[in-house]
């Protein structure tokens, strides 16, 4: 029971934590038309930003500033960078967006050094919030979990109840029309990906000191973020909110799970061989996403609520 | 009637446009005047919906076309909306997931200066969609979409609009109410070319009549003095 109430709270946290990198992800997903390698990188930079910032004005002033210049490089990237590199085709994007990924980690490298800094979760939220089952949990999750709450409905607002946010939605399908109708087309797409890349920068404000801040941590991520797009489906923001929970919870919960499989072999009443028998449910959480991403393709290729297929 | 409107409002001189090596406008002049319907008219694949395009900045232009003062070939598309062009595509590119209000609201330009036609106006004037203002515009029959399609366009106030055949693959019923929509579009003085192939609809309303043949205009006159040339139609239209 204790281990499946930890389990729950702390792939619920996770899995929002996905939800911020792979809501921008998705959206831009949509409008390129392929997957952005270097989105990750901006979680990074959100951390590291995060860092710096809160050295100067302390973490809160940091938490609404570092997203905000994450957002701003976004906006950089996507108006002389990519734009120029869309016009030879989605080929030569993708590949602009790989480089991009090493270019900044080169850079973070370069600036801040190639260990881990002590980026750490602020004083005012580091204690147990409550107790459970006899064992303390940490305000600083429960303050990711709000802020990642907060983010959720702002977006869905923003998305769904504003005018701004249909036309966003209708020039993701259907851009030629929308730009008939006098919206300018390309500044949207620019704001679409700095607005994805100052969220990836929110998570790596938020997730960058309780988890760790170094140069590796975006290929850490990145590639589950991807997983969560894929499987969710194509420009689903729904597809990827349930994708990113659904992978949050399995991967907390296989973690969590204390049985090898000599265990299984036992409960179906065969005998566990040695080499075999010795693994263990937990060290398979890293495979499972990867696992999950393989069959859905080859299972229902266009994901969860995906609208096309890849 | 002279070849070219008097101060016209959309005047397109010489413009060719290419798909790969294939030349498929040849050069076409045409003009609409100030509260003017101008009917475009041709067999399939004469190049009606390319001119449009071309126009429009959806294929590339070669040549000049001037609106209100400004040429607007190979200009980005919302510029030339703002202009005052508004274009209604031959594929009725509705917003399928949104609602017929959510549709109609997209196509105002700014939310601060409403222009003459209004969102309710508009379903008081369509009880279809007025009926339907809530729904999935995905749902809607083909000739809902091409009604919602033209009115989400005159959301943006334009001064001319662009209606590349609106009546194609619609009930003769259909057919009727959408021409009647236009004339009254035309009625409330935003001038219209008309991109068409029915020649009941484009006779009734337009003022000004051109033919395309092969890439370019070979025929410009009254809807009067086309009724009398046999000849023309014979050439250029009949199959």
């Amino acid at each position: 029971m204790e281990t499946i109430a930890f389990a729950l709270l702390n792939g619920l946290i996770y899995g929002l934590l996905l939800f911020m990198l792979s809501s921008g992800l998705t959206l831009i997903f949509s409008m390129m038309g392929v997957l952005n390698f270097a989105h990750a990188s901006f979680y990074m930079l959100g951390a590291y930003f995060a860092f710096t910032l809160g050295n100067f004005t302390g973490f809160w002033v940091a938490l609404f500033l570092a997203p905000i210049l994450v957002g701003l490089a976004g906006a950089a990237v996507e108006r002389w960078g990519l734009r120029p590199v869309h016009a030879n085709g989605h080929v030569a994007e993708l590949l602009f967006t790989f480089g991009l990924a090493y270019v900044i980690e080169e850079i973070v490298k370069i600036t801040w050094g190639k260990v881990a800094v002590p980026y750490q979760v602020p004083s005012a939220l580091d204690f147990p919030l409550f107790e459970l089952f006899g064992s303390q949990y940490p305000a600083y999750r429960i303050f990711m979990l709000l802020i990642s709450i907060l983010m959720l409905v702002g977006l869905w607002y923003l998305l769904k109840r504003t005018r701004i946010g249909l036309i966003i939605q209708a020039a993701l399908t259907h851009p030629h029309m929308v730009s008939h109708l006098g919206h300018n087309v390309p500044r949207i797409f620019m704001l679409v990906f700095a607005a994805g890349c100052a969220l990836a920068g929110l998570a790596g404000v938020i997730g960058g000191n309780y988890l760790v801040t170094e140069p590796s941590m975006a290929f850490a991520i990145g590639p589950i973020v991807f997983v969560v797009v894929v499987v969710g489906g194509m420009g689903s923001l729904e597809g990827a909110f349930i994708a990113s929970l659904l992978i949050g919870f399995l991967q907390t919960f296989a973690i969590s799970i204390d049985a090898n499989f000599a265990d299984f072999f036992g409960w179906l009443g065969l005998q566990a061989t040695s080499e075999v028998g010795r693994i263990t449910i937990a060290s398979l959480a890293p495979m499972l996403p990867f696992l999950l991403l393989v069959l859905m393709l080859m299972l229902r290729p266009r994901g969860l609520m995906g609208e096309r297929e890849f | 009637m002279k070849d070219t409107a008097p101060n016209p409002m959309l005047d397109v001189r010489d413009l060719h446009a290419f798909y790969g090596k294939s030349h498929v406008l040849r050069g076409v002049n045409l003009s609409v005047g100030r509260g003017e319907v101008a009917a475009l008219l041709g067999r399939n694949g004469v190049g009606r919906s390319t001119t449009a395009k071309a126009i429009m900045g959806e294929v590339a232009p070669q040549g000049e076309v001037w609106f209100h003062g400004h040429n607007i070939a190979g200009q980005p598309s919302h510029r030339i909306a703002h202009l005052g062009l508004g274009y209604v595509p031959e594929n009725r590119d509705i917003f399928p997931m949104m609602t017929v209000r959510q549709n109609l609201l997209l196509g105002l330009k700014d939310v601060n200066t409403p222009g003459r036609w209004q969102i309710e106006d508009m379903l008081e004037m369509f009880p279809n969609l007025k009926s339907r203002a809530d729904t999935a515009a995905g749902v809607l029959s083909g000739g809902e979409k091409q009604m919602l399609t033209i009115c989400r366009t005159l959301m943006g106030d334009p001064d001319l609009i662009i209606i590349d055949e609106p009546t194609e693959g619609l009930a003769p019923k259909i057919v009727t109410q959408v021409g009647a929509l236009i004339a009254q579009i035309a009625q409330a003085g935003v001038s219209i070319l008309l991109v068409e192939q029915k020649l009941s609809i484009a006779l009734k309303i337009a003022q000004r009549v051109y033919v395309m043949g092969h890439g370019e205009i070979v025929y410009t006159g009254t809807p009067d003095d086309f009724r009398g040339r046999e000849d023309i139609r014979r050439e250029w239209l009949e199959v």
